[in-house]
């Protein structure tokens, strides 16, 4: 059985965890007693349904009191076919943090238009993320259909307004569905008040999206996580790099290039599960064993000689900031990307994007929190990377405050 | 990949991780399923190494004594540490408030043991098996979730967990708890379990046992904490646990499941959510476990 990850986004009060809510019940994932609680709360917040399904998903107590979703919650089910993560994000602009949270490693963006207001600045500012973090799969579920009758003209010229806008971005896939997350139209069963629409429903649509699993068919990459050294009589010259295949593949035998150290060796042996393999492939946790002692450590990429990799200390990069305080010039920061760290500075912010056109601003030097910019970052150490682009593994990182130990924002490099 | 290996591979990942961003971590074992799967784990993610954490056991002095025998195996069968520290001794020292009651619970006394223990010894990551399908507070939390230094959690500070970056950067004094299965669902933990022939504590299958019937109709076994009274019915019958707390706060669910297999075609088929079913701490107000991991609880 396959698993598929996805989020919902859009802006708040478009229904995101109405749907999820609706997504849950009518697919009969929920429990009686959690359905019970919920309907003893529903009649507390004065919601018209029977049972409010938003307070399914806004597990803390200063969500349910403001009625507004603050963080990522993670709900999960199964049909007969697929398991399903769903990280159902925040739709304040405030909260855009945690939105790139839920969203950054999923397969599917599921973003909701409220079909009476049409594309708004979060419509924008979540495709502009999902476009930014190379989502495969997108779906715009354009909800709230059973309050503008049904009507096809409305579904469609959201439909051509999105397209529109959505050109420059670089989607992949986009994916249209109209529903109604209240009523639940169109979220597991088909609704007959909207005959005109051929597609499929929400549920068929997640259980049958194709899932790419794009790493494997990349090029070899590999970073040591930990070394592992029993240092017992018996095991007394063991040295084993323990770590998850990024991407591609790797045969033992395999020549191979170690950056940091700028050094060739041979895999002499791949270790999984305890039992000596032949091969590994992307996302496998394995044990590495060099044929040359080397000085390897946490953090040390390791790439098929053929497979070159960008090794450099000057990174273009895309970052959304997510501190509360803003960005201050010579900022003291650590640049992460998986086990790798190394100190950095923001040497310059090359520009900022516009988020209701995707245009490129100039920046006046400085970035607020969910601002997303272009800057050149110079790291303390040399970095082993691909474009986020050509790989979503090498390509992204984030940066600490090296004073406070908060993630101050995420990046992909260019 | 199929889904389990997926999901084990994240948690060997999130566990190397520990290994290599902290200088003291441990790992909260409770003999519960969960920290069982964690353990069997940890033996992938290391072996032939050592562990690079001790198992950490907060006792309360009510766990089932098939659990406590469990646990004492285990660690010796695998050769690593095991750090016990026992809730009563808390008391004791602190001069605390035992739980009074019909169900007397240490579940809020349990919080300082544990808070002592990461004094003592330092630690700056504690493992643990919590799952976010459990509790919708637990949905909420990161898995490299920070602490400050009194053990407690802001939900409203939450650091963002950006792809598989985790930032595990902490002040002395502070500490990160770690929840490498945060993704699991009840179902996958069995499932693994039956991929894996991973032994569990008997109590997890059914048995016949003398058990008092709650006023919510929920089952509790009969034992020197619970203060029996008179209009009480002991009633005997097949029962199992399908979580593993406290005797006084964990109620036992009928079954006739015997097998691994049995578990998995009857969780599928409930209609009750796990902590629903078993647990009494959750069943105070909405937001139970929110307040307790405020005040610093796993």
């Amino acid at each position: 059985m396959k698993l598929l990850r996805f989020f919902t986004a859009g802006n708040v009060d478009d229904g995101k965890s109405t749907l999820i809510g609706r997504l849950l019940y009518d697919s009969k994932s929920i429990s009686t007693d959690i359905i019970e609680t919920l309907t003893k709360q529903s009649k507390s917040t004065g919601v018209d349904t029977d049972i409010d399904l938003a307070l399914l998903t806004d597990g803390l107590r200063a969500e349910r009191e403001q009625g507004i979703t603050i963080d990522v919650a993670y709900k999960y089910f199964t049909t007969d076919k697929r398991k399903f993560i769903i990280a159902d994000t925040p739709g304040h602009a405030q909260y855009t943090r945690n939105m790139f949270t839920g969203a950054s490693n999923t397969d599917l963006a599921i973003i909701l238009i409220d079909a009476r207001n049409g594309i708004t600045e979060q419509t924008k500012r979540h495709s502009i993320i999902t476009g930014t973090l190379a989502i495969p799969h997108i779906l715009i579920c354009v909800n709230k259909m059973d309050l503008v009758d049904f009507d096809e003209n409305v579904f469609e010229n959201i439909k051509a307004e999105y397209l529109k806008f959505a050109e420059p971005l670089g989607l992949k896939k986009v994916s249209f569905i109209p529903v109604s997350a209240l009523a639940g139209d169109n979220v597991v069963n088909k609704s007959e008040k909207l005959e005109w629409y051929k597609g499929t429903t929400l549920f068929d649509f997640l259980e049958n999206v194709e899932i790419e699993h794009e790493e494997t068919t990349k090029k070899s990459r590999f970073q040591v996580q930990y070394v592992i050294r029993p240092q017992t009589d018996e095991l007394h010259d063991y040295r084993g790099y323990a770590g998850s295949v990024l991407s591609g593949s790797f045969e033992k035998g395999d020549k191979i290039f170690i950056y940091p150290l700028d050094s060739q060796t041979t895999i002499e042996k791949i270790e999984k599960n305890g039992i000596e393999v032949t091969e590994a492939h992307a996302g496998e946790p394995i044990i590495i064993h060099l044929s040359d002692d080397l000085d390897v450590s946490r953090g040390s990429t390791m790439v098929q000689i053929n497979d070159s990799i960008q090794n450099d200390n000057n990174l273009e990069a895309t970052i959304c900031w997510m501190d509360n305080k803003s960005f201050q010039e010579g900022q003291k920061l650590i640049f992460q990307q998986n086990s790798f760290t190394s100190k950095a500075v923001i040497k310059e912010v090359i520009g900022k994007i516009n988020i209701h056109s995707y245009l490129n601003e100039e920046s006046d030097g400085h970035i607020q929190l969910n601002e997303l910019c272009k800057v050149h970052i110079k790291t303390a150490e040399n970095v082993s990377y691909d474009s986020y682009k050509t790989n979503r593994k090498t390509g992204a990182f984030i940066l600490i405050n090296e004073n406070t130990n908060n993630t101050v924002a995420a990046g992909v490099i260019i | 990949m199929d889904y389990l290996d997926q999901l084990e591979a994240e948690a060997i990942y999130i566990l190397r991780e520990v290994a290599g961003q902290f200088d003291r971590p441990a790992l909260l074992f409770s003999g519960g399923k969960d920290s069982i799967c964690l353990v069997h784990l940890a033996l992938k993610a290391f072996r032939p190494g050592k562990f690079p954490f001790p198992l950490v056991h907060v006792d309360t002095g009510h766990n089932f004594q098939e659990v406590l025998d469990y646990r004492d195996q285990l660690a010796s069968e695998i050769g690593e540490q095991l750090i016990v520290r026992k809730v009563e001794d808390t008391i004791t020292i602190r001069n605390l408030q035992d739980g009074k009651g019909k169900f007397p619970s240490r579940n809020g006394l349990q919080t300082y043991t544990l808070l002592d223990v990461i004094s003592e010894f330092e630690f700056d990551a504690c493992i643990g098996g919590a799952r976010r399908d459990e509790e919708k507070a637990r949905a909420k939390e990161r898995i490299f979730s920070v602490r400050d230094e009194f053990g407690q959690w802001d939900p409203k500070k939450q650091r963002p967990e950006i792809w598989d970056i985790y930032n595990g950067k902490v002040d002395k004094g502070e500490n990160v708890r770690v929840f490498p299965i945060s993704n699991w669902t009840e179902l996958d933990v069995w499932n693994y379990i039956k991929r894996e022939n991973i032994v569990l504590p008997s109590i997890y299958f059914t048995h016949k046992r003398d058990c008092i019937v709650t006023e919510n109709g929920q089952l509790m076994n009969i034992n020197e904490f619970v203060q029996l009274e008179e209009s009480d019915t002991i009633v005997n019958r097949n029962v199992r646990y399908r979580t593993v707390g406290d005797m006084t706060c964990t109620a036992a669910v009928e079954s006739e499941a015997y097998t691994v297999d049995d578990i998995i075609s009857e969780i599928k088929d409930t209609k009750i959510s796990e902590r629903g079913a078993t647990r009494m701490d959750d069943r105070v107000s909405e937001a139970a476990m929110e307040d307790r991991k405020k005040g610093g609880y796993f």
